[in-house]
């Protein structure tokens, strides 16, 4: 940024002590310049028009409206789906979360002292995380055929990544002190980092796992889209059929669990910070 | 001195019995789980599948990893963050009033509940259905993924901005009254310089996540590089499946770096 300081002098002022202070000129023009830049070329590249948003915005009202009032008869039929995705959310959040902590000890570079190791993990890390769950999910009915497997190997991977990257994060940030003296004592260094880093990190990994949980129940919905099995299976299929009422109770019931399970996390999370 | 020792140790909270029966809660949880993990039948094709998509990583398709046309790899990743951009940028124009109204230091009680309530139910609706429902509006193609974006950034962008301005300090817009500051100088003094940093950090780290939400619009028609990624899969085309990951994995992977030094940089100067 040194050429646009230079093109720009800095204003300086003389205070009432003799002192003399220098205010560089504003970046403002320069960030609102590319600014500008950025949102012409997308909407370029988009095709976005606040015209056509606004004369056919009603398709968008008139299919919500379709969705009301909702199919209450279809209710029997969808809690059976809804349950499943909530036990596939489950059981991924949970392995995921298990999976995550060696690996986070090992990505973290205060506990393991190997820039190889630490730089391998992190870059495995990273390679999952890149993949979009409903890729993974795709892919992974062809492995293992359709139905919940597949979408729960698909949350499964979704929370490891997550988890992982977060905790490794909130590890090297941890107060290392107590550690150091237990392994100076003679401690070995998996007892000492059970006895003073794991209460540490503890709180913290516990509400990332809820918290991807929480997320996976939102996210384990559109999982069916590709035949992972859940809920999003018999959306998929009620909107191929154009059965938007019924639509409308599968958003409703999903949105009633939602409510429920952030509600319930949230309270934990509370609790253990 | 091995006596305070034990003294301070019998001072430690017993809580043994509330890990038990956390873990008896846990235990109870995963066994009902089961069933989740049924409808596995692995078969040697399953095996064959994979070790084909891990050839198609290693040995991409390059005339559409480094293509410039349409349909190049290049031209999706611009496709995919013009999205994101837009989508970032509209949603964060419907979240900022709506989260002004949604915090209990500017308005009563009442309104924050109805607010709120709406911001979530916005947020439960799977981001497949209002690309669905926004291709009637827009058409197919990458405009519906832009509106998508920003109806379903709203509610993350608008809880985070929510926080934000719960913090306020009243303080300093009380010492602005005392100067006799008019209503525009107290936004420009006393409001801005407080939420701005926040509110830009909030709007990149959305921006980052939806990128990666914008790569599964492509299933409903709504552009990006996940269309192409879906048809490369179903038609088992794995070497243009591993030059689309590819593409994926870098532009994720630049821009997650990026937008980490930049909000680093906002956050503390």
């Amino acid at each position: 940024m040194s050429w646009y300081d230079k093109l720009f002098e800095a204003e300086s002022y003389t205070l009432t002590n003799g002192k003399k202070v220098s205010q560089k000129f504003t970046r403002l023009p320069l960030i609102i310049m590319l600014f500008l830049i950025a949102i012409t070329i997308s909407v370029w590249v988009t095709g976005f028009s606040v015209v056509t948003l606004f004369t056919n915005f009603t398709g968008f009202w008139k299919l919500f409206g379709s969705m009301f009032p909702p199919n209450w008869s279809y209710f029997p039929k969808i809690w059976q789906p809804l349950l499943m995705t909530i036990q596939m959310s489950f059981i991924g959040s949970f392995f995921g979360a298990l999976v995550a902590l060696p690996f986070a000890i090992l990505a973290a570079n205060n506990v393991t002292n190997n820039r190889v190791i630490n730089l391998t993990i992190r870059f495995i890390l990273t390679v999952v995380r890149t993949i979009p769950t409903l890729v993974s999910a795709l892919i992974a009915t062809y492995i293992f055929g359709l139905g919940t497997f597949a979408g729960t190997i698909a949350i499964f991977l979704f929370s490891f990544s997550f988890v992982g990257k977060q905790l490794f994060e909130y590890i090297e940030t941890v107060n290392m002190g107590a550690y150091e003296a237990l392994v100076a004592t003679g401690a070995n260094p998996s007892r000492a980092f059970v006895t003073t880093i794991l209460p540490q990190i503890l709180p913290t990994y516990l509400s990332t796992s809820l918290f991807a949980f929480e997320g996976n129940v939102r996210y384990a919905a559109i999982l069916g889209y590709v035949g992972a099995g859940g809920i999003g299976m018999i959306l998929n299929e009620k909107i191929g059929w154009r059965e938007f009422q019924s639509v409308g109770m599968i958003l409703l019931a999903i949105f009633i669990a939602v409510i429920i399970i952030e509600t319930v996390s949230q309270q934990l999370r509370k609790y253990l910070s | 001195m091995n006596k305070k020792l034990e003294a301070v140790l019998s001072k430690e909270p017993h809580r043994g019995l509330q890990y038990g029966i956390t873990v008896i809660i846990l235990l109870i949880l995963l066994f009902s789980s089961t069933p989740a993990l049924g409808g596995a039948h692995m078969t040697s094709k399953g095996f064959e599948i994979g070790r084909n998509i891990l050839t198609g990583i290693f040995t991409p398709d390059t005339s559409l990893l480094f293509g410039l046309g349409d349909s190049g790899v290049m031209y999706l990743i611009l496709q995919t963050i013009a999205i994101a951009f837009l989508g970032t940028l509209v949603g964060a124009i419907i979240a900022v009033p709506l989260s002004f109204i949604s915090a209990t230091n500017i308005v009563p009680k009442p309104v924050v509940v109805v607010t709120r309530f709406i911001i979530m139910a916005i947020r439960t609706v799977p981001s497949l259905v209002y690309g669905l429902m926004f291709i009637r509006v827009t058409g197919p193609g990458p405009f519906a993924g832009v509106m998508t974006l920003a109806i379903v950034s709203i509610g993350m962008i608008s809880k985070l901005f929510i926080e934000t301005i719960e913090d306020l300090d009243e303080g300093i817009l009380e010492s602005l009254d005392a100067f006799g500051s008019t209503l525009f100088q107290k936004i420009r003094y006393g409001v801005l310089p407080q939420l701005g940093p926040d509110f830009i950090s909030i709007l990149v780290y959305r921006f980052d996540m939806n990128l990666r939400e914008a790569t599964i619009l492509g299933l409903v028609g709504a552009g990006g590089i996940g269309a192409p990624m879906i048809f490369a899969l179903s038609a088992y085309h794995w070497h243009q499946v591993g030059a689309i990951l590819i593409g994926l994995f870098v532009l994720v992977f630049v821009v997650e770096i990026l937008s980490d030094k930049l909000r680093h940089k906002i956050l503390r100067g």
